[in-house]
């Protein structure tokens, strides 16, 4: 499994971390089409074995709860859950 | 794996629906969001052999997510709090009523760390003699004296495994 690439317009480097069974991850997947931005996101369900663990070890780092959605911007910004204004803020949008 | 279709997703809504009202629960009245929740769960029951939470990773191993089977552990503080479980399938009376909004709300089950180190059975914590154990339902807190729990909370339909001793 690879993650995922959008493209849009440049707001920096987003990496959303989501599952596929989410209300609140699709929720922010979808402001994230709506802003039409470029962004990566990877449905961390979908991944098995030392792969999911890998994952989870990249996902910890930021959240230390392995929550999601975990929204990563420009390896710098982290946002947790879906935070309409927090995303649009960290965005500039 | 198959495709979840509309109708199984409508019958399982249905029936989660009847049975909260039936319990004083209430599920999430945007019906779209909601529906999508349910077909999470669906998706996690053929996935994992049970209904795991559809906004948290489950590990695929039952003892380490029954916390998190639906209705999870923390549903009932997180309506107190927040007014909605952490998926947000269930909102209170207020949400319902349209009298509070809700939004994605913190994570409540401790971190994976925090949990092994729970994992150690709580004992009850009492010498009081009792005819017969009394068993807790750990999602809703129902209580019942007798040898085993049922097999299914009348309460909230949690699952036998989902008792604890609690006298």
């Amino acid at each position: 499994m690879v993650v995922k690439h959008i493209p849009g317009k440049n707001a920096g480097h987003i990496m959303l971390y989501a599952l596929s069974t989410c209300g609140w991850c699709a929720k922010t997947k979808k402001l994230l089409d709506d802003l039409a931005v470029e962004y990566y996101y990877e449905y961390v369900d979908h991944l098995q074995g030392e792969e999911k663990e890998r994952v989870m070890r990249e996902v910890e780092k930021w959240n230390p709860n392995c929550s999601f959605p975990t929204l990563v911007i420009d390896n710098e910004t982290c946002i947790i859950g879906y935070r309409e204004n927090d995303i649009r803020k960290a965005l500039h949008l | 794996m198959t495709e979840v279709t509309q109708s199984e997703v409508d019958r399982l809504y249905g029936r989660l629906n009847r049975e909260a009202e039936a319990a004083g629960y209430h599920l999430n009245p945007d019906a779209d969001f909601t529906k999508g929740l349910v077909k999470g769960l669906i998706i996690n029951e053929r996935r994992y052999g049970y209904r795991a939470c559809p906004c948290r990773l489950a590990s695929g191993i039952k003892e380490e997510d029954l916390d998190i089977i639906c209705p999870c552990d923390y549903r009932d503080p997180d309506l107190i709090d927040y007014g909605t479980c952490y998926c947000a399938l269930y909102v209170s009376e207020a949400v319902l009523k349209g009298e509070k909004e809700i939004g994605s709300i913190p994570e409540r089950r401790p971190p994976p760390k925090e949990r092994k180190k729970q994992q150690a059975k709580i004992q009850p914590s009492t010498s009081l003699q009792v005819p017969l154990p009394v068993w807790r339902c750990r999602v809703c807190g129902y209580l019942c004296a007798r040898d085993q729990p049922p097999e299914v909370c009348p309460i909230c339909k949690a699952k036998k495994e989902r008792f604890e001793r609690f006298l």
